[in-house]
């Protein structure tokens, strides 16, 4: 989490609840198994932690941790084309988390060289609403996704979080009015 | 006559075909004399859409909880 006056700290505890739905779908999307992804993701995870020392607070926890997916994702598939290379990607200052410096990084980043348009474009939006609930307040985006996503009837939704249907339903409408802000310009036709 | 932050929650129930027919009643009275709750509502149905065309995967919440601990284990490990 960001805290006052730039400095930026990490926070392992939330990242999970964060950011585990957005880095899986974006492991999905790049790697096109799910069990894959999940071992990605798992894997992203535990190095980030090992790596906490080593954030600088340049970058914001999110984007940080989408660069070390980045890395699990090409490592992946190093493993997968060729049996011999062994070689993982430093997680050192030689990393360009625009993506852009190495060619291997390039070619992952950019889903259109190996995917065919129509599912790809709908993992697109998958990817941006993920990635707009992540940045909304937890509760919101919770309420949000599990009535909208995980399609969960009102009545099991406010057990689990135990609020009342009226609660409910003003925690997704608030989450519905962010994602109609943070989605705008991309996905919505101007009428 | 219900307000604008009222109508505007009403909406989004109805997006779930979760509101009753008295607030489906007032959120369309509402629709008629209200100049800018027409466009959000516009905006709130094409959030359905885009929401059904989205392809969303999520983990569960056992697949969530095992996440954490592992990160857990990790960190101790550490320590």
């Amino acid at each position: 989490m960001e805290s006052e006056g730039g400095q930026k700290t990490l926070n392992p505890e939330a990242w999970v609840d964060r950011y585990a739905d957005y880095l899986y779908n974006y492991a999905i999307s790049r790697v096109g198994d799910e069990n894959i992804a999940k071992d990605i993701l798992q894997d992203t995870f535990v190095a980030a932690l090992q790596a906490s020392k080593s954030f600088k607070g340049n970058a914001a926890e999110r984007t940080w941790l989408v660069a070390i997916l980045k890395h699990k994702i090409i490592d992946h598939y190093r493993r997968s084309n060729s049996q011999k290379a062994k070689a993982e990607v430093p997680l050192g200052s030689e990393f360009d988390p625009s993506g852009e410096g190495n060619p291997l990084q390039r070619q992952i980043a950019d889903p259109e060289s190996t995917r065919e348009n129509d599912p790809i474009e709908n993992s697109e939006l998958g990817l941006a609403i993920q990635n707009c609930l992540s940045q909304i307040p937890q509760n919101h985006a919770r309420a949000f996704s599990l009535k909208t996503i995980e399609h969960w009837t009102t009545e099991d939704i406010c057990k689990e979080l135990n609020i009342s249907p009226s609660n409910l339903w003003v925690m997704v409408h608030r989450a519905r009015t962010a994602l109609m802000e943070c989605l705008n310009t991309q996905w919505f036709k101007n009428n | 006559m219900i307000s604008c932050d009222e109508a505007a929650v009403i909406c989004s129930k109805t997006q779930y075909r979760e509101a009753g027919f008295w607030e489906r009643l007032q959120l369309r009275m509402h629709l008629l004399i209200c100049k800018t709750c027409p466009s959000f509502s516009r905006k709130n149905r094409q959030l359905s859409n885009l929401c059904d065309q989205a392809v969303i995967k999520t983990l569960s919440s056992e697949e969530k909880s095992r996440l954490k601990k592992r990160l857990q284990s990790t960190s101790s490990e550490d320590a």
